[in-house]
């Protein structure tokens, strides 16, 4: 078995169950203060305050994993993104921690802003980073060799921004499934608007990132590449059409899974551009892999666990299924 | 020193956000065993006094499980951020070792924290105390690989080392390296022992107030009855773990022990001003032969100090030397208060002995404090290593820019000390408020019924 393959299917995993599960979490503060009420802010945070923190061990999961399976590649591209990332990790604090605070204060709008603030800096954050690991880093030997703002181009602001408006769609769709009245509503128009951003910003990445990197190009127009590949453009035009259809005919349970679809479809793609990349254009995912017998103990784990952790994160899912009222907190 | 020194940012950066972080862990995993006593009791005697006390420690549990998730989360990036030579070099060896912890622990206590907060409404008794089973279960694990993670830095074992990477030669001796078993027990003891001391000084508060006397008396007793188990043990599990640390890291000893010299009959030192230039003590108030005694069990035994190591191979002396004074001084205390609850609780006079309650209000931070100490002690005293005889610190940082990590140094000091003062307040204003006297909950009819058969 090609131990490396599994570890990378699993990081892959790990990233795909982050961003639709953290995904809407942080869509929801990225929403927030654009609420109409502090009733309606109460049902937005009660819809996930029994799960966020769950949503966001996938994040440490992907990070312990990748420091696990492939330690090269963690201390390349950490160093690199130093100051996304902490920034990331304190945009993270303020909106963690007002799950506690809010509701315990007396005065919530200091802990309101720490929300929604803390959400969309740590989401704009992620997109900065996202968009700077796909231009790669200057390395020398196994260590990065650049400076403390090589992750800053037009590019990788453009993914930040990018990656604030998906997050919210995901955030609106989720809260038209637990929600009712007129913050569902709000949520149908809201997630309109997000959804025409979203395809804009889908199209002008896949657009610019060809334009810029010929051997991406290579990858989706060359032949018999472009016959495997050309599904991936039309079924995201079919997953749009049908979301906007959802939008429209106020569909209650189909907008969510359908702007899942829309994200990952663009994740396959990016997954399509990099491979076999783990740090993009210098380091493959074999030259950082972990040795075997590191490997094959980590997988036994997975193998093991990792069914356990999706059987009762589904189970916690079913158990505060349905919509959510504002007075559900145990405060 | 050089505030511009990468190294030395790097290490204080990290030793702050940790030091920060394990307190909340601390406070949680003996906490997450105080609340899964309260409900076995609740739910074997429906006493509603138990349930009242665990609806109102599962609020503190709560705000103390958010500061360590939103902290914990900092430190699995911040390996690689700042200590990026150091994860390339022993990636192979640690890293799986975190995985386990996300994938045995972190996921069992966020998923079932939801139910234990969230869930009375929604699940049934039985399904409820499972929750609180498996968070406890969680913390625990947590402790488990972070522990065994820890443990090997200290006595690395079941490696090979091939042109400068660790590799894995067997993991059973990597997992229970030397020093694991009694750190793990010294530390989960630890935890329980804080915790217990602050329901303890929690509760001898509403009692010196004459505030929600009922529920008071049973937490005060019940964390009472902990300590006088607890405190003795910790004495026991910290010598053996003192033992194993004099076999395996014999200049960490030294260093705690103020001993520069290689002493038969070394001397047991309460206080002394260690000068490391001159390599010399000053004010030195000793106790001849002690220690020894307890060091090799024998007042003739030869004791192993600080100037077998080359001066650049030993740690920061006064920093180990006057931490583990401190944490040897709380815990001989702590052993002291409950020892006196004991008496007194045979007697008849617990909750009426103002000096025994005021003492015990006085104590609620000491086990935190006692804590935060000991880590100093077995962490300082491993320096200048990070692998310890194998990888030095100074060779483990990023080659991050010095001004990077000033930035982000000044901005952990200020938001943490921000979050601080906020869980201090909140907490504060829970405990000013104390148990609901509110009646006792309805079974729950849901629709989960059926899952509490029988």
């Amino acid at each position: 078995m090609d131990l490396t393959l599994v570890s990378t299917a699993i990081i892959a995993f790990g990233i795909a169950m982050y961003i639709i599960l953290d995904g809407f979490d942080l869509g929801i503060g990225i929403l927030f203060l654009w609420a109409a009420n502090e009733r309606e802010r109460d049902i937005m945070m009660n819809s996930v305050a029994p799960v966020w923190d769950g949503n966001e061990t996938w994040l440490v999961l992907g990070g312990s994993v990748l420091f696990g399976a492939f330690p090269v590649a963690y201390g390349l591209i950490m160093p690199a993104i130093y100051l996304p990332m902490i920034v990331f990790l304190f945009a993270l604090i303020f909106r963690g921690v007002a799950f506690e605070f809010r509701f315990k204060s007396r005065n919530r709008t200091w802990w309101n802003l720490s929300f929604s603030a803390g959400s969309t800096l740590a989401t704009f954050a992620q997109g900065l980073i996202l968009g700077s690991f796909i231009q790669g880093y200057p390395i020398a030997g196994k260590q990065y060799a650049g400076g403390a703002f090589e992750w800053l181009t037009p590019f990788s602001v453009m993914a930040g921004v990018a990656l604030v408006a998906g997050y919210a769609l995901l955030g609106a769709t989720w809260l038209i499934l637990k929600t009712e009245g007129p913050l569902q509503e709000w949520c149908y128009r809201a997630a309109r608007g997000l959804m025409l951003v979203v395809l804009l910003f889908i199209g002008l990445v896949s657009v610019w990132t060809p334009l810029r990197y010929p051997e991406i190009a290579a990858r989706w127009f060359g032949w018999p590449n472009i016959l495997y590949l050309s599904p991936v453009p039309i079924v995201t035009a079919l997953v749009a059409f049908l979301l906007w259809q959802a939008l429209r005919n106020r569909s209650v349970r189909a907008p969510f899974p359908l702007s899942i679809g829309l994200f990952m479809l663009s994740y396959l793609g990016l997954g399509v551009s990099l491979w076999p990349y783990i740090v993009p254009r210098v380091l493959t995912i074999r030259q950082a892999a972990a040795p075997v017998e590191t490997q094959g103990f980590l997988l036994i784990g997975v193998a093991l666990f990792l069914p356990l952790v999706l059987i009762y994160t589904v189970f916690t899912y079913w158990v505060f299924r349905g919509k959510v009222s504002h007075t559900e907190g145990y405060h | 020193m050089d505030i511009l020194d990468p190294v030395l940012l790097a290490r204080l950066q990290f030793a702050f956000t940790i030091a920060f972080h394990i307190l909340f862990p601390t406070l949680t995993m003996g906490l997450g065993v105080f609340l899964l006593i309260v409900e076995a009791r609740w739910l074997y005697s429906r006493d509603p006094l138990y349930y009242r006390l665990y609806r109102f420690w599962a609020k503190v549990f709560a705000l103390a499980f958010g500061m360590g998730v939103v902290t914990g989360v900092v430190l699995s990036f911040e390996i690689g951020t700042n200590f990026s030579r150091f994860s390339e070099v022993t990636g192979n060896v640690v890293g799986p070792l975190f995985a386990y912890e996300v994938l045995t622990a972190f996921f069992l206590e966020a998923g079932f924290l939801g139910i234990m907060l969230f869930g009375w409404q929604r699940v049934g008794d039985k399904l409820h105390f499972f929750a609180t089973v498996m968070v406890a279960l969680g913390t625990t694990a947590s402790a488990f690989w972070i522990l065994a993670a820890n443990s090997w830095m200290h006595t690395p074992a079941g490696y090979s080392l091939d042109s400068g990477i660790f590799h894995v030669s067997n993991w059973r001796e990597t997992i229970f390296n030397p020093s694991f078993p009694y750190r793990l027990a010294h530390m989960l003891n630890a935890s329980y022992l804080a915790a217990t001391f602050l329901v303890a000084g929690v509760s001898a508060r509403y009692l010196l107030r004459g505030s929600h006397t009922d529920s008071a008396r049973r937490s005060f007793s019940i964390a009472l009855a902990l300590a006088a188990v607890l405190a003795p043990a910790q004495l026991l599990l910290g010598d053996l773990h003192g033992l194993n640390t004099q076999k395996y890291q014999p200049i960490k000893v030294a260093a705690m022990e103020g001993l520069w010299e290689t002493t038969r009959g070394a001397p047991l030192l309460l206080f002394a001003v260690p000068d490391m230039a001159r390599e010399i003590n000053y004010y030195e108030i000793r106790i001849p032969k002690a220690a020894s005694l307890i060091l090799k069990h024998d007042a003739n035994g030869e004791v192993r100090g600080l100037k077998e190591a080359a001066p650049a191979d030993r740690p920061y002396v006064p920093f180990v030397f006057y931490a583990f004074r401190l944490m040897i001084g709380i815990g001989l205390l702590l052993i002291a208060l409950a020892l006196i609850g004991l008496w007194l609780r045979f007697s008849g006079r617990l909750y009426r002995r103002r000096w025994y309650l005021w003492s015990c209000f006085l104590a609620t931070p000491l086990g935190f404090v006692a804590t935060l100490s000991g880590w100093v002690v077995t962490e300082t005293g491993r320096q200048p290593w990070v692998v310890q005889g194998l990888l030095r610190t100074a060779e483990s940082v990023s080659a991050v820019p010095a001004g990077s990590v000033l930035t982000s140094f000044v901005l952990f000091v200020l938001v943490y000390n921000v979050l601080l003062v906020a869980f201090l307040y909140f907490t504060w204003r829970l405990i000013k408020a104390g148990p609901e006297e509110g009646p006792q909950p309805a079974p729950s009819p849901s629709l989960t019924a059926w899952l509490q058969s029988g």
